[in-house]
Parts: C-alpha cells; sequence; structure tokens
C-alpha cells in the first residue's frame, strides 16, 4: 500500500464520479427530494389531532358556539365547518373523503335550555383506525363538561397529561437516519455494481493493472470517496430534516463509525455482486434484488417499530437495519451503549465482506 | 545482455482449447518484431502472457529477464502496453490521463510534448468520451510511453481506424524504434507488419508456422520469382523449349525463373520469335500471398468454433 498512489488516484475517481450527473443526482439530490417528500406527507403524524368536520344546525346560537369551544378545547380534533347547504353530513364526508363529522341539530340551544335531551350525530369510519375513538372521546368529553356546567357540579378527578422522555419523537426524527442509512446503501451499492461489471466488460481494470496502482490501492481511494460521500449527505440531510421539519437530530460523534463502516460494507457488498455477474445487465438484476428489499425493510422511510412481528424478524436480518438503528441511536436518542451493540454487527459484516470481495474482485487473468 | 523478450515452449490452455501450444520466439534489442495471424490464431494470449496480464500454463517466458506473471509489479515500470480494445475511463480528458498515469508511476512528464508527438493536442482537454477511435488509440499510444519503457506492446493497434490514423500510428511505431526501444507489434494487417517490422511470426492455431525477416518469409515459403507477358499461345511452347516452368495464367503467361540470366533468355525467345506480344513484367510473392498459402484466407481461417471474447488471438 502506497499512500501518494491512493491521493494520486482519488482526485481521477472523484472526477470520473461528478462528471457524471446521475451518480451525483442519486447520492446527494434524491435523498433531499425524498427527506422533503416523506417529511411534508407525514408531517402531522406527530401531532395526534384529528380533522373533524361540523356542521352546525343550530344557526351559531351561543350554546352550539359553547360546546364547539368545549370541542376545540379538548385538543384531540381540529374543526372545519360546513355549512347547512351541503345537505346530508355522511353523503358530504364519503363525497369528499373524509372520516369524521359532527352535526349540532337545530334547536339545540332551546333543547338544552329546556332541559330536553338532545342527540349530536357523530360520524366516524372505523376503519380510519384510532382516529374514530378520538373523535367519540372528544365529543363526549366536550358533553361531560356541558352536562357539568349546566347541572353546576365541579369536576373533582382531574388527570394531569405529560409527555413520555423529554422531547416528543416525531416522525421526521425517524426519518432523517433513515435517509442517511439510505445514502449509504444506495450510492456505494449501485455505483460499485455499476463500476466492477462495466469497468470489467471495458477492462478498465485491465487497464489500471498496467500501472504500479494495485487493487487494495484502489480500494482504498473508492472507499474514501464513498466515506466522504455518505458524510457530505448526512450533514445534508440532517440541515434540510432541521431547517424544513424542526427535526430533534443533530450528528453526534457516535453516528460516525456508522458514516465509515457502512459505506466500506456496502462497496464489498456491490463490488460483489459485480464481480460475480457476467455482465453488467446481469449485475444490475443482482444488485436489485439485493438492494430493494433492503430499502424498503430496513427502516429507512418507516420506523421498524411499526411493522408486524415477521417483517421486523426479517428487517433484523438485513444490515442496513443495524445501520439504521445505529444512526437512530447515535442522532435521535443519543445512547452509546446501543450504539456500540450496533458498530460491532455493522463492523464485523463489513470485515467479512471486504475479505470475501477482496478474495473474488480480481484484476488480472488467470 | 540477454535478448529483452524470451519465449520457449510457451503453452495456454482454456479448458480443452490449447490457445497457444508451444510457442517459442526471441526478440532482440530495439527491433520491431510483428507477431502475426488470423482472429483466434492466439496472438493476444501470447502477448498477454507477456505483459503479465495472463497466468501461462506452461512454458518459460522471459521480459527483461523477468516472469512478467510473477514479477509483475517491477516488469511493469518498464514496458509500456497498448490493450486490445483499448479503453479509458469517459470522463477524464487525455491530458488527466496522462498526468494520472505519470503520478501512479511516479515520473515527470510533459504531458503537452507526449500529446503532441501523438497529435492530439486539440483534443488534449475533452472528454475521452468525445474522441473518435482514431484519437482513443493515440491516447492509448500516449499512456504507454508515460514511463519511457523499454520494451512496447501493441496489440492491433490499428484495428478499426481509418487509413489516416492508420498512418499516423506507424508513424509513431517508426520513432519508437528510431528511439532505440523494442516494439512487441501484433496485427492480422500484412502491410503494416511488412513495412514496419524487422522480425516477424507467423502464428496459426497456437502453433508458429513461419519467423524471420519479410523477405527471408517470401524467399522460404514463397513461390520462385516469375516473369510475366501476354502474347500469342504459340509463345508458351517456345519458352517451355528453354527449360523454363511456363503456364497460362489469367489471360498471360507466367515463367518460374531462377535468376536474371533467365529473364533475359526469356525476353530474347520473345523477341527472336516475331510472334507478337506484349507487357512483360516480374512477378514476386508479397508477404499477403505467403501468408494465404500458410494460413488460407485470413477472414476464413479463424478457429472452427467461434473463439470466446478471452481466447482472441
Amino acid at each position: 500500500m502506497n499512500p501518494r498512489r491512493v491521493f494520486v488516484y482519488f482526485p481521477a475517481f472523484v472526477k470520473g464520479y461528478i462528471r457524471n450527473p446521475l451518480g451525483l443526482f442519486f447520492s446527494l439530490i434524491f435523498p433531499i427530494i425524498l427527506v422533503l417528500i416523506f417529511g411534508a406527507v407525514f408531517a402531522n403524524s406527530g401531532s395526534s389531532q384529528v380533522p373533524l368536520t361540523v356542521q352546525n344546525l343550530d344557526q351559531n346560537s351561543p350554546l352550539s358556539q359553547e360546546f364547539l369551544a368545549l370541542l376545540n378545547h379538548t385538543g384531540a380534533v381540529s374543526l372545519s365547518f360546513v355549512g347547512p347547504s351541503v345537505g346530508n353530513l355522511s353523503t358530504y364526508l364519503s363525497h369528499n373523503s373524509l372520516s369524521a363529522g359532527l352535526v349540532i341539530p337545530s334547536g339545540f340551544a332551546y333543547d338544552v335550555n329546556h332541559s330536553i335531551p338532545v342527540r349530536l350525530l357523530v360520524y366516524t369510519n372505523p376503519s380510519a383506525g384510532s382516529s374514530a375513538g378520538i373523535v367519540e372521546g372528544a365529543v363526549q368529553g366536550a358533553a361531560y363538561g356541558m352536562n357539568l356546567r349546566i347541572a353546576g357540579g365541579t369536576p373533582i378527578v382531574n388527570p394531569s397529561y405529560l409527555n413520555v422522555g423529554s422531547t416528543i419523537f416525531t416522525y421526521i426524527d425517524y426519518l432523517v437516519p433513515g435517509l442517511v442509512g439510505f445514502s449509504i446503501l444506495v450510492s456505494p451499492m449501485f455505483s460499485m455494481v455499476n463500476i466492477s461489471s462495466t469497468w470489467k466488460r471495458d477492462k478498465l481494470f485491465r487497464q489500471l493493472s498496467l500501472t504500479p496502482l494495485t487493487r487494495g490501492e484502489w480500494l482504498t481511494a473508492t472507499l474514501i470517496w464513498y466515506v466522504l460521500l455518505a458524510t457530505v449527505s448526512a450533514f445534508i440531510l440532517v440541515s434540510v430534516g432541521k431547517l424544513v421539519f424542526g427535526a430533534h437530530v443533530t450528528i453526534t460523534w457516535l453516528a460516525i463509525p456508522f458514516l465509515i463502516v457502512g459505506p466500506i460494507f456496502f462497496v464489498s457488498l456491490g463490488l460483489l455482486a459485480g464481480s460475480v455477474s457476467s455482465t453488467p445487465e446481469s449485475a444490475g438484476v443482482v444488485g436489485n434484488i439485493i438492494t430493494f428489499p433492503m430499502m424498503f425493510l430496513s427502516g429507512t422511510f418507516f420506523p421498524v417499530s411499526l411493522f408486524p412481528a415477521y417483517l421486523v424478524t426479517v428487517a433484523h436480518a438485513l444490515p442496513l437495519y443495524y445501520v439504521i438503528d445505529g444512526l437512530n441511536n447515535a442522532m435521535v436518542f443519543n445512547d452509546p451503549s446501543a450504539v456500540l451493540k450496533d458498530a460491532v454487527i455493522v463492523g464485523v459484516l463489513a470485515v467479512v465482506f471486504a475479505v470475501l470481495a477482496a478474495r473474488v474482485f480480481s484484476w488480472r487473468e488467470k | 545482455m540477454a535478448d529483452p523478450i524470451e519465449v520457449s515452449k510457451l503453452v495456454k490452455t482454456y479448458g480443452s482449447l490449447r490457445a497457444v501450444d508451444g510457442v517459442d520466439f526471441v526478440l532482440h534489442a530495439g527491433e520491431v518484431f510483428s507477431f502475426l495471424g488470423p482472429n483466434g490464431a492466439g496472438k493476444t494470449t501470447t502477448v498477454e502472457i507477456l505483459e503479465g496480464l495472463r497466468q501461462r500454463t506452461s512454458g518459460e517466458v522471459r521480459v527483461l529477464s523477468l516472469d512478467p506473471w510473477t514479477e509483475s509489479d517491477r516488469l511493469k515500470g518498464r514496458i509500456g502496453v497498448i490493450p486490445q480494445d483499448f479503453h479509458f475511463f469517459p470522463k477524464l480528458t487525455p491530458r488527466e490521463a496522462l498526468n494520472l498515469y505519470a503520478g501512479l508511476f511516479g515520473c515527470k512528464i510533459d504531458a503537452d510534448e507526449l500529446l503532441a508527438r501523438v497529435e492530439l493536442s486539440d483534443k488534449a482537454d475533452s472528454y475521452y468520451d468525445t474522441l473518435s477511435g482514431g484519437q482513443h488509440q493515440k491516447l492509448g499510444v500516449a499512456l504507454a510511453l508515460v514511463n519511457d519503457p523499454e520494451v512496447c506492446f501493441l496489440d492491433e493497434p490499428t484495428t478499426g481506424l481509418d487509413p489516416r490514423a492508420r498512418r499516423s500510428i506507424w508513424d509513431v511505431i517508426r520513432t519508437l524504434r528510431r528511439e532505440g526501444r523494442t516494439v512487441f507489434l501484433t496485427t492480422h494487417y500484412l502491410e503494416e507488419a511488412q513495412q514496419l517490422s524487422d522480425r516477424i511470426a507467423i502464428i496459426n492455431l497456437g502453433h508458429v508456422i513461419a519467423s524471420g525477416s519479410p523477405d527471408e518469409i517470401i524467399a522460404r515459403y514463397g513461390r520462385r520469382a516469375r516473369v510475366r507477358f501476354t502474347g500469342d499461345p504459340a509463345l508458351v511452347e517456345r519458352v517451355r523449349a528453354l527449360g523454363l516452368t511456363a503456364e497460362p495464367d489469367n489471360g498471360g503467361v507466367e515463367v518460374e525463373v531462377g535468376n536474371q540470366r533467365d529473364v533475359l533468355r526469356v525476353l530474347e525467345t520473345l523477341e527472336s520469335s516475331g510472334l507478337p506480344w506484349r507487357s512483360f513484367s516480374t512477378v514476386s510473392d508479397t508477404l499477403e500471398d505467403v501468408f494465404i498459402r500458410l494460413v488460407g484466407r485470413i477472414e476464413d481461417a479463424a478457429l472452427p468454433t467461434e473463439e470466446k471474447g478471452e481466447a482472441r488471438g
């Protein structure tokens, strides 16, 4: 290993990489697009307010306004209003893909004032998961509150609501480390599969083998580049997550093992996949078969904790899971002992696959 | 001092195919040596073994007194190679390519001067993937010269080039020879071999079937010199009466001659016969005639089963 040759070759490799816009797009730009899209789509999933469409047929009587104020005060629902002109609310809800609605009947104030029992119509969609229960609970809470006031009572049992942990973790906090993991997976895998197969076809390894550059020096320069790329990508993703969505993530020293060992593992895996394939086309297929399941099942886009049990088992068999779990432990939870466990697993895998790749990947032909 | 390249009993097998089957030859310092043969004859396999890119099955090979497979690291700095189907990194320029090589070999170069030598100065800063086939090949030559090599291997350097690009590669090869470098050239263009080489070996089906200078090969394997004329058919008998072999051939008559006296005797016979004759000329075999006699037509002489990519020659 001659470090001088590594640093002579490195800029040539980087020029070749960055002058091909497609490579840079997938390694740096694409993860940003993903964080923006997923972040925007799931931005509200952290706050549990359920949208509730209200049709007030009691023509804004003070009493109906009081009831709606109580409902709003629960914080569980966000209210939007439709007038009597939309007709049957149930029909309106289903035509507009809304899952919850409330009808305050006409004469609501009169009936309440004359102690005539009054019926509130609550529409919920059981298939919309927990939101149906949230709506029912909120409406019931507001109704009890109103009943209590009319009866002149005082609440005796009062719950006080607190959060678990010091910070409320939202979807975006899991998404940012997930997409850092995505970068660590995708840019080395796709380009190493491509390089190891097309360079073999175009005899570029043969060309390099005519110079004093060794395989080890070549691999070192290549690894430095992908570690650099993963690190840059991580900083960009964290910045976008923080600035655009207020994510609670930081790149701490604990993230460094994954930004180094992760690319080493996937460079080796990509090299191996490309080396065992006879043509660039079959290498692409092999690469995709490895990459795509790992991309979706390792907690890249969604936390593995949301997976059903059998998919969690699958996730635990995927190397990328430990990269992303480790990044979560480092960037979100700041938990050194959990980081160590993940780092050891990824490190062992990286060493094993690097050795395998070095044995299979050859420049000269026997 | 030992010869720069010594090969004896070289064998390379791919499964049951003996791509190179007991080849012997020697290159003398400072000469241009051409390895000629049809596709699949074993040319590239041999040259790649000499370059250290391929491991031999058996036999002895020494390049600059080194074993090219086991001592490849020491050999690399002293040889220059343009492999067959030369490719380079698409998004690097010729200048960057040369500077990369210079850096890797750890030698100082003047990239402009080297690019001017191969007539590539105007494309010095264009990406490789925008260059033509001839320009690619010129970059290959320039790269092979970065380390100021003692021995240059050029594996079919002009295949697929237009005549102008081919001639500029030839000029470079002549310059290499003038500079005292030893050049190992493989080609299937006979004209190229005849124009450039001091010595030639013809390889077919893994065997060297002829070797020597172009003139020696023609003298040994060619037919005897002939004279040719057209004229009255009765002249055939008159010439045969001189004790020479004369055959009607393609509208004329060809007579085998051993020396200048024979030529003069044929001329005297024609002149004194009083019969009409014209267009008298001497005919001798070219390297191509010899080659075709030895291995058949070049295109037809490929191995019966189309060789797999790796076993090309």
